[in-house]
């Protein structure tokens, strides 16, 4: 929407005609282990979250109107191992692993039709950590949010840490 | 002024080559997508990538794949690139495509990829996902897509984009 504005009024920057365009974006603090994304418009179909975290040791929780989601199924390796299995209101990223303070632990997530009204919410990840040891791991995931209403806000939690200062989590709005 | 989401730079293979390179990528964004699709000359090379020319042990990955029959696991430990293909090699009879994103390129830190392998070879192939990690913390200013051994055919194509945050 800026860049629209700024482009009409301004021969200096390029008015955005993309599909795909930045909501919002935040940083670490190094005192809290909280990002949150509020008061997210409802004018696009769906959400994007490109997620590149640093914390010390800690799993990481994703809560959707602040509450988990209802369900997760995921797929994971190990490097060594494969795994999948599904439990109810669980909501984590990565399921084996936890952060560090060296090696990123970094992820897509996509939130399909997340301003509907009518239709229960899925949320699709795609996450992973290597840190040149036996302690990687990559990850597919689903989440169900088993309501029909609309997503407004979005936490990324690091339970028991705080976000290092070179955290970043962006939000994107994929036009329908 | 970069926008949200862009192409930086894209390349067509006039001929065959063993490598694509990406040089004086800017800062400018947050993170970098490659989608890279391709096709062997011949078996046995394994497709990966390099970034600023380092060839150094600095590379790792994990990796899980499916066969169309079988699921597995596997890990590279200091590499002296990154592997995309931890089960098989690139393949002559099918086009294969490699999407990757890299993660805070220009960051302190090191620096994260996921990708995503597609090669279905019409009665074999496989699928993975993998996170690779380069242990540097130099920004990323070039990226080398490569061949371990032999050569990518014509027409080979790989693009560069940019992602950036708000």
């Amino acid at each position: 929407m800026l860049n629209t504005l700024l482009g009409s009024l301004s021969s200096g920057v390029a008015a955005s005609t993309s599909s795909y365009e930045s909501i919002a974006s935040a940083t670490g603090t190094g005192s809290s282990g909280t990002i949150s994304f509020t008061s997210i418009p409802q004018t696009y179909k769906h959400l994007q979250l490109r997620w590149h975290c640093l914390a010390s040791s800690a799993y990481i929780v994703l809560k959707v109107n602040g509450s988990l989601p209802n369900y997760l199924h995921y797929l994971y390796g190990s490097g060594s191992a494969v795994g999948a299995n599904g439990a109810a209101n669980l909501g984590f990223l990565m399921v084996n692993e936890t952060t560090s303070t060296t090696y990123p632990f970094v992820g897509i997530t996509d939130i399909i039709d997340y301003s509907s009204t009518t239709k229960n919410k899925t949320i699709r990840n795609f996450s992973g950590k290597d840190s040149n040891s036996t302690a990687g791991e990559v990850n597919l995931e689903s989440y169900l949010i088993n309501s029909t209403t609309e997503i407004t806000s979005i936490d990324i939690i690091a339970q028991t840490a705080n976000w290092d200062t070179t955290t970043t989590v962006a939000l994107y709005g994929i036009k329908g | 002024m970069a926008a949200t989401y862009e192409k930086i730079a894209t390349t067509t293979l006039g001929s065959a080559a063993s490598s694509i390179n990406f040089t004086s990528i800017s800062s400018a964004y947050t993170d970098l997508r490659i989608v890279w699709v391709f096709q062997a000359v011949s078996a046995g090379s394994n497709a990966g990538l390099r970034f600023n020319s380092d060839t150094g042990n600095n590379y790792s990955y994990t990796a899980i794949t499916g066969t169309g029959s079988t699921t597995v696991s596997q890990r590279g430990t200091s590499n002296n690139q990154c592997y995309f293909m931890a089960n098989s090699t690139a393949a002559t009879s099918q086009l294969q495509i490699f999407q990757t994103d890299v993660f805070s390129y220009a960051g302190s830190t090191y620096k994260t990829l996921l990708t995503t392998y597609s090669g279905d070879l019409n009665g074999s192939g496989e699928v993975s996902s993998i996170v690779n990690l380069w242990r540097s913390t130099s920004a990323v200013t070039s990226v080398t897509l490569l061949f371990d051994a032999g050569n990518m055919t014509a027409g080979t194509t790989a693009t560069l984009y940019g992602i950036l945050k708000a």
